[in-house]
């Protein structure tokens, strides 16, 4: 029973969107999640780090990586761990094309901006639990 | 002083238990010495990566087995 719930694995990459309230914020946590969903990435808390809750921060001191996906150039997520003490691989939505407001929050935009991040700075990872769904 | 080993029972968690009793030994300090094991509780800690370490209910380190001396340094500040 203990080793089914075992929390001793390697922490990896850890993903910390910005889940804003815009589209793009909502973009960010949908791309997160499906990072996390095809094993390529930890999706995090990052109200845990903002609120410096030890435990949270501590974790997140075991990640291999930590990387940052804000929707727009306040780069909350990116400041955040920052203040923290981390010093996150960042992506910014614009950067990658979507314009706050006028972004669709839709699988064919999350689609593009997963496999723009994960086909950029970050290598395959093969974390727990993968799915394996994305096949790229 | 309180220090808790934060893990579902594992071997890194028995290690750091084990680590954990040496460091309080050769310290020569009075710790009550315990162990958190239900998973509810381990993320109450906000803990999401064992095995961890709470010093006086403080997480002082989480996804690592620390040595001896990398305890002592918590338990002697």
């Amino acid at each position: 029973m203990a080793e089914n719930n075992c929390m001793c694995q390697e922490a990896g990459v850890l993903i910390f969107p910005c889940s804003g309230g815009s589209d793009v914020g909502d973009l960010s946590d949908r791309v997160a999640r499906k990072m996390a969903k095809c094993g390529q990435a930890k999706m995090f808390c990052l109200a845990g780090i903002g609120a410096h809750i030890p435990g949270m921060i501590e974790s997140a001191k075991a990640a291999n990586k930590i990387i940052a996906i804000d929707g727009c150039q306040v780069l909350c997520s990116k400041k955040i761990l920052e203040h923290a003490g981390f010093t996150p691989i960042s992506f910014n939505l614009k950067d990658l094309g979507f314009v706050k407001g006028k972004t669709q929050v839709n699988e064919e935009n999350i689609d593009v901006a997963s496999s723009k991040i994960s086909g950029g700075k970050i290598e395959k990872t093969t974390i727990r639990n993968s799915g394996g769904c994305c096949g790229s | 002083m309180k220090i808790e080993v934060l893990g579902t029972g594992c071997p890194k968690c028995k290690q750091l238990a084990a680590n954990v009793e040496e460091a309080v030994k050769e310290s020569n300090i009075q710790a009550e010495i315990g162990k958190v094991t239900d998973i509810d509780k381990i993320t109450e800690y906000g803990v999401m990566m064992t095995p961890a370490l709470a010093v006086d209910g403080t997480v002082v380190s989480a996804g690592k087995v620390l040595s001896k001396d990398e305890i002592k340094k918590f338990i002697l500040k």
